[in-house]
């Protein structure tokens, strides 16, 4: 115990004494969180439409006023040519070009079937997706308010549904995004710092002094362990802080509980990090290595698409990953207000992974070469 | 400007770095299976389809017409009946539980108001801590309402007086993966590169040999550049690697010109070796300019640049910040080349905003650049 306070000591003071990481450390993340989690939304606004009319009737004019009136669309333009509107898709002028021939008006007044074309960016296929369905809805909406006379005395039948959206009623990104992407800073903060630690040790020849002390192996790997483990639960602290008061996003479950369970989860995370250091020649290696799996890890973990979206394979791998696990218990218990009850199972997981981890690293830490 | 004998010394430096880089095989292996790992990720696992969402329903009708209702939610491939639930007070524990996404409530007046007014209505309630899928997922229920009032409806025959005949244009199949290749090569382009160059001359100050190599012949200019020409060889490759598997793996397609194309990638690589020389003029050790390259450029590339998150969806402020971030400009390039199959007519600004970004990464670098250590 008296061993491990000294080597503590010596750690803080190495991590404390380079005056050039604090602001890496400390700041960076801080600002990170504070402006990306603006930028990270699939909320649809400023959809540009050009809409080709060349039918020039009241219906196409009706029509083009019910998108003036959307919120979703601005109406760049109402021209006459085809050609023009392609021109300004080429350019990224406007996402979307509704078509409405010359006998559209003819055709709806005779109620007979009319037609509009729709041409859409679908680069990004996902807002392509959606831009269909909104547009189609509008023209829809307003197709069934000029049919609504003819069918008013016929006898049909119809489904009608209500909706409400739990948890989150004004459908806001922040509160989704920012957990994860707090997840995220302090992963890469503490895989990297951890993965670079003692390989950095080894590259500038220290270890050797480290080596020939009687300091036990276990001693040494918690020694390097535990500070990354203080600075993490701190960085996540003042994370679940700004969160909760300056970004003000629902805060359902018990803090308490968030910070138990990164607890686990760091030491998973810093004990990976240690392994791939006590396993790597150069800190370009140790880099490389973090790199690789934390990329896997993340982009797998649900932060910006859903874990369910992935087919069985990719979860099934899932299983393997922490970082997915972290990721869906801090949303479940700040959004939606889940209990250990419902968390056991992961919780469980993530102390296998930690043991795992710890055991692996401290196991493969040679002393002698 | 240069003699034979400075060439030879230059070359015997470049050699020098290919070895250095060359050597790692765990770092090499890393280094090109990154690019093709990312591809496969994003290709295969990641996506936002909607399938087997699972679904708990609260049934108080339990008639013929709710239970073919939900059969025909259920049997659309998009919803999986995952628990049948009793009361309404249990909607909130089961969201807490994590797996159901989406509850149906169908009232016990359902089919008697269906019979009586011809109206019948169904609540759907959805676990909106994810508001994307809570909305993709309420679009898709809708949708299979719709169909099934058709459905009953046959015989009357309610007319759809428009319909709407829509074309998918650059990406008539809605490939997520068409939107992928080029955020991919940007991220992989700008992250390798910057970082590799930044790291190995932040390495030879840590380990004190950047003081041999300043003492050396050589000049300042030909350190750099002999520092930096392996790595533009590397991710040139790592270019065409990314470029030939989305071709041949996911069929994106190469619209426009390759040569441009090419053309464009290597005037964005100089432009991360560039920024990483930068990075590396103001770190002193390895895990600052790795921090820097690594932890300051990697999420606000993928965040920022329009790789995922559409730039125009962002509040003002970081629209108008994303125009410093330098993928930003190249994803444009590429997503015009690959898939509007534009010519320079199209790209011209970009490629400008580019090579000026080079210029200002080169000036700050050479100022900041000191021949000899403190």
């Amino acid at each position: 115990m008296h061993t491990l306070k000294f080597i503590l000591q010596k750690e803080f003071l190495q991590i404390f004494r380079n005056k050039s990481m604090l602001p890496i450390i400390f700041i960076l993340p801080i600002i990170q969180l504070c402006v990306l989690v603006f930028a990270a939304t699939y909320e649809m606004k400023n959809t540009n439409m050009y809409i080709v009319d060349q039918d020039l009737s009241t219906h196409s004019r009706k029509m083009i006023s019910k998108f003036e009136g959307s919120k979703f669309f601005t109406v760049k333009e109402v021209g006459f040519s085809e050609v023009e509107a392609e021109r300004q898709v080429d350019q990224n002028e406007v996402d979307a070009i509704l078509i409405i021939k010359n006998d559209f008006g003819k055709k709806m007044d005779k109620h007979q079937s009319a037609e509009v074309q729709l041409l859409i960016n679908a680069i990004d296929a996902a807002e392509a997706g959606l831009y269909r369905a909104y547009i189609s809805s509008v023209i829809q909406e307003y197709a069934q308010s000029v049919s609504v006379q003819d069918i008013g005395n016929k006898q049909i039948q119809m489904v009608e549904s209500t909706y409400s959206h739990q948890f989150n009623p004004e459908m806001e990104y922040i509160p989704y995004m920012l957990p994860g992407v707090l997840v995220v800073l302090v992963t890469v903060i503490g895989l990297f710092l951890s993965a670079m630690n003692i390989v950095r040790e080894k590259e500038i020849g220290t270890i050797e002094q480290v080596n020939v002390t009687p300091i036990k192996k276990y001693q040494f790997l918690l020694g390097k362990l535990i500070p990354f483990l203080v600075i993490g639960i701190f960085e996540l602290l003042i994370g679940l802080l700004i969160a909760a008061f300056i970004f003000q996003i629902p805060f359902l479950g018990s803090g308490i509980l968030i910070l138990g369970i990164a607890f686990l989860y760091l030491i998973c995370i810093l004990a990976m990090g240690l392994f791939i250091s006590t396993q790597t020649e150069t800190q370009q290696q140790a880099m490389f290595i973090a790199w690789f799996f934390m990329i896997i890890f993340i982009l797998m973990s649900g932060l910006f698409t859903p874990v369910e979206s992935m087919p069985d394979w990719g979860q099934t791998l899932n299983y393997l990953n922490p970082v997915a696990y972290f990721m869906k218990i801090i949303r479940m218990v700040l959004l939606k207000g889940s209990g250990f009850i419902h968390l056991q199972r992961e919780i469980g997981i993530l102390s296998v992974f930690a043991g795992i981890m710890l055991f692996f690293a401290i196991y493969r830490y040679r002393k002698v070469r | 400007m240069f003699d034979h004998q400075q060439i030879k010394r230059f070359l015997g430096f470049v050699r020098k770095e290919f070895y250095h880089i060359f050597r790692d095989k765990r770092s090499m292996l890393i280094l090109f299976g990154m690019p093709v790992v990312q591809l496969l990720l994003f290709g295969f696992v990641i996506s936002t389809d909607i399938k087997d969402i699972k679904l708990a329903v609260l049934d108080q009708a339990k008639d013929e017409r709710s239970l073919e209702l939900i059969h025909k939610i259920t049997s659309s491939g998009y919803f999986q009946l995952y628990e049948n639930l009793s009361s309404l007070g249990e909607c909130d524990e089961v969201f807490r539980k994590g797996e159901v996404k989406m509850i149906l409530h169908i009232e016990s007046d359902f089919s008697s108001k269906m019979g009586r007014e011809g109206k019948g209505n169904i609540q759907i309630l959805t676990d909106a801590s994810d508001p994307n899928m809570a909305n993709l997922e309420l679009n898709y229920l809708q949708g299979i309402l719709q169909n099934y009032n058709v459905e009953i409806n046959k015989k009357e025959k309610i007319h759809q007086p428009i319909s709407v005949k829509s074309r998918m244009l650059f990406n008539p199949n809605l490939e997520s993966v068409y939107l992928f290749v080029p955020g991919i090569m940007s991220i992989i382009l700008l992250l390798i590169s910057a970082m590799m160059t930044s790291i190995s001359i932040a390495r030879e100050k840590e380990m004190g040999t950047m003081e041999l190599l300043l003492v050396s012949p050589l000049s300042p200019l030909q350190i750099i550049l002999g520092k930096v020409s392996p790595y533009l060889l590397l991710s040139f490759i790592n270019a065409l690697v990314i470029i030939s598997m989305g071709y041949f793996v996911f069929q994106v397609p190469v619209l426009g010109s390759l040569t441009l194309l090419l053309l464009e990638s290597l005037i964005f690589i100089f432009l991360a070796l560039s920024l990483g020389i930068l990075i590396s003029t103001i770190s002193k050790i390895q895990q600052v300019a790795m921090m820097l390259s690594m932890f300051a450029l990697m999420l606000p590339t993928i965040i920022l640049s329009g790789f995922i998150f559409p730039i125009r969806n962002m509040p003002l402020p970081l629209q108008i910040f994303s125009n410093v971030l330098p993928p930003k400009w190249f994803i444009i390039i590429i997503k015009n080349i690959m898939l509007k199959g534009v010519g320079i007519g199209y790209i011209w600004k970009e490629t400008l905003v580019l090579l000026g970004m080079i210029m200002v990464f080169i000036l700050l670098s050479v100022k900041k650049f000191k021949v000899r250590l403190e």
